[in-house]
């Protein structure tokens, strides 16, 4: 852990495309925060769903790729917006532990990757190293009277021997997060629960009654607006909210944030540099109530 | 010195791994050795005479047998010896059977250790010289701590054998936890009619003294003599004048006092009795909760006590106890369920542990016998039970299985509907361990009469959704997940070692497991002992039991303590420490050192000198190791004994 708060910065594939915002949003605050992030040069896809599914060794190749290039950049850490690329970046750096794994895996590889580096996600920079007290005294704007449910996803803390973030039933990293910024956090029972994941392209009925039952908990507790920390599970609930309210018949009209659109605002960066006009279902009514004294 | 060595196979257990034809050979060359030979099973009957046989034919003066652990049968060999006119003391035991046979399966390396452990110990044994028992007098009374139904049981049947009783247990009252239980499983009987004659006796018995809310502070002594400082922690109520009329507990004021008794569930006055039937049926103030401890304000209690009990400058008061034997009784705790995240670690009022349903379904409970959801008090309809809630998972550090959950979950589910007949239980389980008698006929009543759904399956996750609780969970023989929507979900909670068993065990010198259980002398053959002799174990202390099993369990170290006391004299044990007085030159590090106080300072002829005194010593060897000189010689383990072994085994 450097003083400096640098570290190098893998954005994962889908901050490329469909959660830009994740990514423009990740890379404003962090400039705003003072923690300096240094793209991975040449980094490629760590795999994602697909790889680990067919054949672990190849799995752990693609993440070993990534993680030899940040060993040559001598940064000692790397973070990612992405909680599924952090997992894979983190599962093949448990399972090169193993020896005969490791020879494996660096067979395939043109660099070989020794271990060393560590991989966190910004969210857990951001507690960690940048600490809620020095974000808190960066808020201009508090969230004061946005009423916010946290949604963390299933792959967030889990396994927790392999993740060793948070508690892997009950995290709190976001919801400290918006307490400190002033939004009301609501408890959300749901808050590890699955969305479905990429059962949207071969089976959309799981991800309808899955994210279906995530947006009527969220409902039910009288939240305004979800904040997450995944674009697989922000996708499943803003893309596809419309989807999920035809096939169950609802009506929500949840807004579905990412934390660090969130804590942009908060420290008074513009919507643009934020992505905020990316998300699906629209949070003008909710982000305009932000700071309204709540008297009801 | 003639030594006779015996090899034993122990069946194949030695000589499946042990070549022990090959040990007896190497063992005839040993210094000392004049007969060696291999034996199918050296404890057994023939095998002893056989060793008899060759102390006589042979003319040996000293014996060794390589076996199996000293802690298994080395009483039995010394007394082989004693049967053959040998002093006990010049036998040695070389262990071939945990610390070879077992544990290594190459057979040539383990018959070479065999053989260098059979050298040290004939090595040894030229060395030994015969040692003598002294006699010392019994004081025929007994402590028993813990005043559970396993001590109460323990106490009454050693009170009833005419022995003196002391009997100290931690809380204002025994009872311990059958008492907080409404019914008993497999009879649904009533736990406190049970239980209630039997605290009575106790309280009545002219054999038994009773020391309630006091705890251990030392323990010193020997088996025979023990001398055992108690701790009476303040009540701030004089109970020799208490009548326990409970007039101050009415008028007291301050009602957020916690109630344990009641798991929780309700909150007590700061001046209270835990239940109507207490033994001692004696009031105590919480001094947390007192205004007139805390703030010097109130004090209504002693205005309105006819007997003018109480005291709010009591403290607490050490009293001195002289027994000749121990039971620790100390039963168990329930695990603590809130690590499990998944069932909302203890946020939700609505999930309670299965003592907690206990005292709501007890007719003397804080909701006198109706089951109210603690959230808002309505009548549930659907109930959830989940067991082996910190039993059976490695994930939370408790492997192990406690043993009665799953037939007090029977027992609750049938309780529930004899409660609320429109309810409906469901009872997640993974396996169901009904043995015992009329165990499992209990289980499948729950099913087929009371109509419990019992779904094979953990739960994964409760969360609430409005007033309810859904329970989320798997059902492994049907292969499908399962939602219920619960009004209460009741855990059941795994068992634990008590609190503070761990401490009372360092005081009483004897072994815990990993859990903090205590352990037994032997887990078949000497289930209520201790490896401390005079040290006795009943109930729950030693392992998750159930009320038979911790009942008999109470006679069993009963009748231990009556076989002990049935001698008037009990012979002490040689193997102790001695100083060697012209070499002593009185630094005292021996006395500093030992952890019994056994070595005291005396004057001879104007000098400091050591001196042990032989029964409080235990032979542990540390004032051995200390003593610059020397002169401290632990008998039977001598300096000159333990380099005899080290020289046999290094003698390359």
């Amino acid at each position: 852990m450097s003083d400096s708060l640098t570290y190098a910065y893998y954005p994962g594939c889908s901050g490329t495309g469909t959660s830009i915002e994740y990514d423009m949003s990740t890379r404003a605050v962090c400039a705003e925060l003072g923690i300096t992030l240094t793209e991975i040069p040449d980094w490629s896809c760590c795999g994602s769903t697909p790889a680990h599914t067919v054949d672990h060794t190849l799995s752990s190749a693609l993440s070993a790729r990534n993680l030899a290039l940040v060993e040559k950049m001598n940064l000692d850490t790397a973070i990612t917006p992405c909680p599924s690329c952090l997992t894979n970046l983190k599962t093949a750096t448990h399972r090169m532990k193993k020896d005969g794994f490791r020879d494996k895996v660096n067979k395939l590889l043109d660099t070989p990757y020794q271990g060393g580096v560590a991989t966190k996600s910004v969210l857990q920079i951001i507690v960690e190293d940048m600490g809620l007290k020095a974000l808190k005294d960066k808020a201009v704007k508090p969230l004061k009277g946005l009423k916010v449910a946290a949604y963390y996803g299933c792959i967030m803390n889990r396994p927790p021997e392999v993740m060793n973030f948070d508690d892997p039933e009950h995290p709190m990293a976001m919801d400290n997060i918006m307490t400190a910024l002033g939004a009301t956090v609501l408890p959300f029972p749901l808050k590890v629960e699955c969305c479905g994941a990429s059962f949207g392209i071969p089976r959309k009925d799981i991800v309808m009654s899955l994210s279906g039952k995530l947006l009527d908990a969220a409902k039910d507790i009288g939240a305004e607006a979800l904040v997450t920390a995944c674009p697989l599970c922000q996708m499943n609930l803003d893309l596809r909210q419309d989807q999920v309210n035809s096939a169950a018949g609802t009506n929500h009209h949840i807004p579905v944030f990412y934390y660090t659109q969130l804590i942009g605002l908060a420290l008074g960066l513009s919507e643009k540099e934020l992505g905020i006009d990316k998300l699906c279902v629209d949070p003008r009514k909710v982000i305009n109530a932000i700071g309204r004294d709540e008297t009801s | 010195m003639k030594i006779g060595v015996f090899i034993c196979h122990c069946g194949t257990n030695i000589e499946g791994t042990v070549d022990t034809a090959a040990v007896a050979e190497a063992s005839r060359e040993f210094p000392g050795v004049v007969f060696a030979t291999d034996t199918m099973y050296a404890c057994s009957e023939p095998g002893q005479d056989g060793i008899i046989e060759a102390i006589k034919e042979h003319r040996l003066d000293g014996v060794v047998v390589a076996s199996c652990t000293p802690r298994m049968h080395e009483p039995t060999f010394r007394r082989t010896l004693e049967r053959a006119g040998l002093n006990r003391y010049l036998f040695e035991m070389a262990n071939i059977r945990e610390h070879v046979s077992w544990v290594g399966k190459d057979r040539e390396a383990n018959t070479n250790k065999a053989s260098d452990l059979v050298r040290m110990a004939a090595a040894k044994l030229l060395k030994n010289r015969p040692l003598f028992s002294k006699q010392f007098p019994v004081n025929k009374s007994v402590m028993v701590v813990g005043g559970g139904v396993a001590g109460i049981q323990a106490a009454l049947d050693c009170a009833n054998g005419g022995l003196k009783v002391v009997l100290v247990e931690k809380e204002t009252t025994i009872g311990g936890k059958m008492a907080k239980l409404d019914k008993t499983f497999p009879t649904v009987d009533c736990s406190s009619c049970v239980l209630g004659p039997l605290m009575v006796d106790v309280a009545q018995h002219p054999n038994i003294t009773l020391h309630a809310y006091s705890e251990i502070k030392e323990v010193n002594g020997y088996v025979g003599n023990f001398e055992i400082q108690i701790k009476k922690k303040a009540s701030y109520v004089n109970w020799d004048l208490c009548t326990g009329c409970g007039l101050c507990i009415e008028k007291c004021p301050s009602r957020k006092a916690t109630d344990f008794f009641n798991e929780k569930l309700a909150t007590t006055k700061a001046i209270n009795i835990p239940f109507p039937q207490a033994i001692p049926k004696k009031a105590k103030i919480d001094p947390e909760f007192c205004m007139k401890i805390q703030k010097d304000k109130c004090g209504v209690c002693a205005k309105v006590c006819p007997s003018e009990a109480i005291d709010f400058t009591q403290q607490d008061e050490i009293i001195t106890e002289n027994v000749g034997a121990v039971v620790a009784a100390t039963g168990y705790d329930l695990f603590d369920w809130t690590v499990y995240g998944e069932y909302g670690g203890g946020k939700y009022p609505d999930v309670i542990t299965s003592l907690q349903y206990e005292r709501m379904l007890s007719a003397s409970g804080p909701s006198e016998g109706h089951i109210k959801r603690p959230s808002d008090g309505k009548e549930p309809k659907n109930v959830v039970f989940i067991q082996c809630v910190g039993s059976r998972d490695k994930s939370v550090g408790r492997p192990y299985c406690s043993g009665f959950c799953c037939m007090y979950t029977a027992k609750q589910s049938i309780l529930t509907k004899d409660h609320l007949p429109d309810s409906q239980s469901h009872v997640f389980y993974m396996d169901i361990r009904s043995p015992g008698k009329m165990y499992d006929e209990f289980t499948r009543r729950a099913m087929e009469e009371y109509g419990a759904n019992y779904i094979r399956g953990r739960v994964s996750m409760i969360y609430p959704k409005g007033d309810k609780l859904v329970v989320r969970g798997a059902d492994t023989l049907m292969g499908a997940q399962v939602e219920i929507d619960a009004d209460l979900v009741v855990l059941a909670v795994g068992v634990e070692s008590s609190v503070g068993a761990t401490d009372l065990a360092k005081k009483l010198r004897i072994s815990y497991d990993n859990y903090g259980f205590y352990m037994e002398g032997h887990p078949k053959l000497k289930p209520v002992e201790t490896n401390t002799a005079g040290v006795y174990l009943a109930g729950a202390c030693q392992g998750p039991k159930d009320i038979p099993a911790s009942v008999a369990q109470g006679s069993a170290a009963a009748s231990k303590v009556l076989g002990l006391f049935s001698q008037d004299m009990l012979a002490s044990d040689p193997q102790v420490s001695v100083v060697d007085i012209k070499r002593c030159i009185g630094c005292g590090k021996c006395i500093q050192t030992c952890p019994f106080g056994a070595i005291k300072e005396i004057d001879f002829r104007g000098m400091k000198k050591a001196e042990v005194i032989e029964t409080i010593c235990q032979g542990c060897g540390i004032c051995t190791a200390t003593c610059p000189q020397g002169a401290v010689q632990l008998q039977h383990f001598t300096d000159n004994q333990i380099l005899a072994e080290v020289n046999a085994v290094c003698r390359f």
